[in-house]
């Protein structure tokens, strides 16, 4: 469903959808907050490494989350960081998506029984878009994760509720 | 080079009741046990002593020895009282190429062990640490505060062995 392939009914005038618009708008440039907890985030870096490039979804990581439009949540939230991440997804301006990866982020992972410091699973602090399982996932399955977003936000509607 | 019953006997004509005793019970690591309130001029004269020159710090660990009497709890968890909470002490001599295990024991009620940041200066976070998983009090540290664990956390030490985790921290839900 991309924009260009609507009806050109003039020279250089393009007939859209306004959702449709600004949801691609919104999908093609996911800048991310550049942060990273555990080990995923190596992973994570490794997808914005040349090797996975994430720039090509048009994912840049930015320093400050004022600027970001995704949180991607890569390792174990201790509840000292939870505290933490809730504060910087308050500061994303709206509207904000998140990624939980890894098995640590999604539910706990390995401390979900002993892990007296873990908060197991960042849900309970921020609401999460997509989940991605793994131990740590794999650059791809971080691609998908991602791709699984840029879906659920091509759906969205200013009017009506996002159906994905 | 010395070994640690050469040492053990070296301290024990040096400071007589001080030294507790010499834990030698194959295949464990033989530990010198020493009164925890002099644990400090202890380990300062293995520093400065020029046979024994023990010029690093490996490692120092808290230690719960769960060796007090345990009674079960109503939801099958565990409270212990009495017994003890030890502190083991790893220190090695770079230039001579011997170590020694130092432990001391304290009280579990009031778990006081005199620190020796004055003589290893690298022990200041390691017995933060060992206060913070453990609650073991180290007389005359400079900063005894929490390292890892938040400043906030009321809920006790976490390494103890019968520590519960609390319901809720700052609103959030801390069981699985």
């Amino acid at each position: 469903m991309g924009l260009l392939d609507r009806e050109f009914t003039e020279d250089n005038i393009v007939i859209s959808k306004v959702d449709d618009f600004l949801n691609w708008g919104r999908l093609s440039s996911l800048w991310q907050v550049g942060f990273g907890l555990a080990c995923c985030a190596i992973e994570m870096m490794a997808t914005s490494a040349s090797h996975y490039d994430f720039d090509r979804f048009g994912v840049i990581p930015r320093p400050t989350p004022r600027q970001c439009d995704v949180i991607i949540i890569s390792g174990t939230v201790t509840f000292k960081m939870a505290t933490r991440v809730k504060r910087l997804y308050e500061q994303m301006p709206d509207p904000k998506y998140v990624i939980s990866m890894g098995s640590c982020a999604n539910c706990g992972g390995p401390y979900w029984e002993h892990g007296y410091h873990v908060l197991k699973g960042v849900d309970r602090v921020i609401p999460v878009d997509v989940y991605v399982p793994g131990c740590p996932p794999r650059p791809e399955a971080l691609l998908e994760g991602l791709m699984k977003l840029q879906e659920k936000i091509r759906n969205e509607s200013l009017v009506k509720k996002a159906i994905v | 080079m010395k070994s640690t019953q050469e040492i053990y006997n070296l301290l024990k004509e040096k400071f007589q009741e001080k030294v507790i005793q010499h834990l030698n019970t194959l295949p464990k690591e033989e530990v010198i046990e020493v009164r925890p309130e002099s644990i400090n001029e202890i380990v300062e004269f293995l520093r400065d002593d020029k046979e024994l020159h023990f010029d690093n710090l490996i490692l120092l660990s808290g230690v719960d020895d769960a060796n007090g009497s345990k009674n079960k709890l109503e939801d099958g968890t565990e409270e212990i009282t009495g017994g003890t909470l030890s502190v083991y002490y790893h220190i090695e001599s770079m230039d001579l190429r011997h170590k020694l295990v130092l432990k001391v024991s304290a009280p579990r009620e009031n778990p006081e062990v005199e620190s020796i940041y004055d003589v290893y200066g690298c022990a200041n976070w390691h017995e933060r640490e060992a206060f913070d998983m453990l609650g073991i009090i180290f007389k005359n540290h400079p900063d005894l505060t929490r390292i890892l664990m938040p400043y906030d956390w009321e809920f006790g030490y976490p390494l103890r062995k019968d520590y519960r985790n609390p319901e809720f921290y700052q609103g959030m839900k801390v069981p699985y």
